[in-house]
């Protein structure tokens, strides 16, 4: 009987592992397509910079995946369909212009900032360790998106304007981070996942208070899409895919 | 005046021959400077047109260690693009400038990259053979005269090597694996290996540059020399895998304690160069692509800049 649970509970800790990977595999992979197409060289550079630190991440963690239950890093990456992944629907969103994607970023930095400072405490110590690795590299990225946020908002009519319908057409899929299903639930209760609704209230202040600083209104929206989490996804995720694991499907098995 | 004006020469001369760097603050002549900066913007624009065609590979890489090992090569490129832009900057001119002259066709880049990346193999092949003869050359320039280009070429070569090894492995794996993975290997290894023994310029005689910067010890060895270098380095790299090179007149020679290889299709290398190969309008279009689709980014940061030092 024991045995079971601690089946199941293995079973639970891989997807939960597979999941955090999906978010950060299908950023960074969105973020890849910014190579050579940024603004300043710098600005590639960086954008590169983060795109690595997302893809390290999801290395990370389907190594703990595979770890738990065998398979390989690239099986998860390259042979799983769109129903498969769980990833957030907000990271999976194409690239858009300049502004959208500082805008995503910083919206997703904002979150990650308190969740994995909040995931090092957790009682499994593989995830708190991932998690110490990433409180330094979100810290990076959180300190970039913000200022990027203040110079769109406060720089140009035109800078603003673009920051602005990005936080139009973003704002819609925020609710998403802080959904909690029963498979992290069951994680939460052990104390190796963290509660997301938790974290809103502060998540929310600091958005808010960076958005208005840098002259952007908040929607007002009703409208909040998810599904992520359930294998739901937009349409967008299937050509991210059908992109990203070309190789694999059309040379199944092979080493590279 | 006079008199001076000889001095600063006669100093210049001097400091060429003791083999002394020329620094930013150092006189020298209108032409070394021109020639520094047409090469070095050369140079510069070259590292960052060639992240385009490895870019073309990097949303498709056939594993997670490819994909993260090939984006740090690209930005270990786009960074070798900025140290020599700061290089070329000492030199009195502006990166705008720069890349101006680059949109407008007045500055080159590395013909290389005028050919399409079609396959995964490709990403090997540039790898192994256009950073492997790319090395070759910046190898030599860590002893050029003027000293920021020879500073970053000391610190590119370090990031070539890997690089060079890193397309190699690409190389290896595809020789270890099926057919089809070394039939992908051996097609970029033929559309690579001219394009990439091109890439070390006209034969000495026909180079339009060279004479003068050898004097200048701008450049260190010749053209044909350095091309040399490479195919000696290069065919058993190639044996060792399997691989064969397209060149039916490549053989020993043990006299000349070198590789004789066949003549370049120099037709096609001035076809390329003048504009007309595969991928030059692509690879331009790109770069001005980006750069007018970022002005908005670049404005809005020079605003916010401005906004920030008000009383500046």
């Amino acid at each position: 009987m024991s045995e079971q649970i601690d089946t199941n509970n293995a079973d639970t800790l891989a997807r939960f592992a597979i999941r955090l990977g999906d978010d950060a595999l299908i950023l960074g992979q969105r973020l890849c397509e910014w190579s050579s197409n940024a603004p300043t060289l710098e600005e590639d550079l960086a954008l590169s910079n983060v795109a690595l630190d997302f893809l390290g991440r999801a290395r990370m963690l389907y190594g703990y995946a595979t770890q738990i239950r065998g398979g390989s890093e690239d099986e998860l990456a390259f042979t799983r369909d769109e129903r498969q992944y769980e990833n957030l629907l907000l990271v999976e969103l194409p690239r858009g212009d300049f502004a959208y994607t500082m805008l995503r970023q910083y919206l997703l930095d904002a979150f990650e900032d308190l969740y994995f400072a909040a995931l090092t405490q957790s009682t499994d110590p593989t995830l708190a360790a991932v998690a110490a690795k990433t409180v330094k590299e979100v810290d990076y990225h959180l300190r970039r998106s913000t200022d990027w946020i203040r110079r769109l908002g406060l720089g140009t009519e035109e800078s603003h304007q673009r920051l602005q319908n990005a936080t139009d057409e973003l704002w819609g899929y925020v609710d998403e981070l802080f959904e909690t299903d029963t498979l992290e639930q069951g994680l939460i209760k052990q104390n190796i996942a963290v509660d997301r609704a938790d974290l809103q209230t502060a998540w929310c202040k600091r958005v808010t208070e960076l958005l208005s600083a840098s002259n952007i209104s908040v929607p007002e929206t009703p409208w909040q899409v998810s599904g992520g989490r359930r294998g739901l996804h937009t349409e967008h995720l299937g050509h991210l895919l059908s992109e990203m694991q070309y190789m694999q499907r059309a040379h199944p098995g092979q080493q590279w | 005046m006079q008199n001076t004006h000889t001095d600063f020469e006669t100093q210049f001369e001097r400091k060429i021959d003791a083999e002394e760097k020329i620094e930013p603050k150092d006189w020298m002549p209108e032409a070394y400077r021109k020639n520094l900066v047409r090469q070095i913007s050369q140079h510069a624009h070259s590292e960052v047109i060639g992240m385009q065609p490895e870019g073309n590979w990097l949303t498709r890489a056939p594993s997670l260690k490819r994909k993260c090992i090939l984006l740090a090569k690209i930005q270990d490129e786009g960074g070798h693009g900025l140290y020599l832009y700061s290089a070329a900057e000492t030199l009195g001119v502006t990166r705008e400038e720069l890349v101006e002259a680059l949109h407008e066709g007045r500055a080159k880049y590395a013909s290389i990259f005028n050919y399409p990346a079609v396959t995964w193999a490709d990403i090997g092949a540039i790898g192994w053979l256009v950073d492997g003869a790319a090395i070759v050359n910046q190898i030599s320039l860590q002893r050029t005269s003027y000293g920021p280009y020879a500073r970053a070429m000391v610190r590119i070569c370090k990031e070539e090597s890997f690089h060079q090894r890193q397309g190699y492995e690409i190389m290896v794996k595809l020789a270890e694996g099926n057919a089809a993975q070394k039939a992908m290997a051996q097609d970029a290894m033929e559309r690579w290996w001219w394009p990439s023994l091109m890439m070390f310029g006209p034969h000495d005689a026909e180079s339009a540059h060279s004479a003068q910067s050898m004097l200048w010890k701008i450049k260190r060895q010749s053209n044909d020399n350095l091309r040399q270098k490479f195919v000696d380095q290069t065919v058993p790299q190639a044996e060792a895998i399997g691989l064969t090179i397209p060149d039916k007149d490549l053989k020993w020679n043990e006299a000349r304690g070198h590789y004789d290889f066949g003549d370049i299709d120099w037709d096609e290398f001035n076809r390329v160069v003048s504009g007309n190969g595969p991928c030059n309008r692509q690879r331009l279009q790109h770069h001005v692509k980006a750069h007018e689709d970022g002005a908005w980014v670049r404005d809005a940061m020079s605003a916010y800049a401005a906004r920030q030092q008000p009383n500046a």
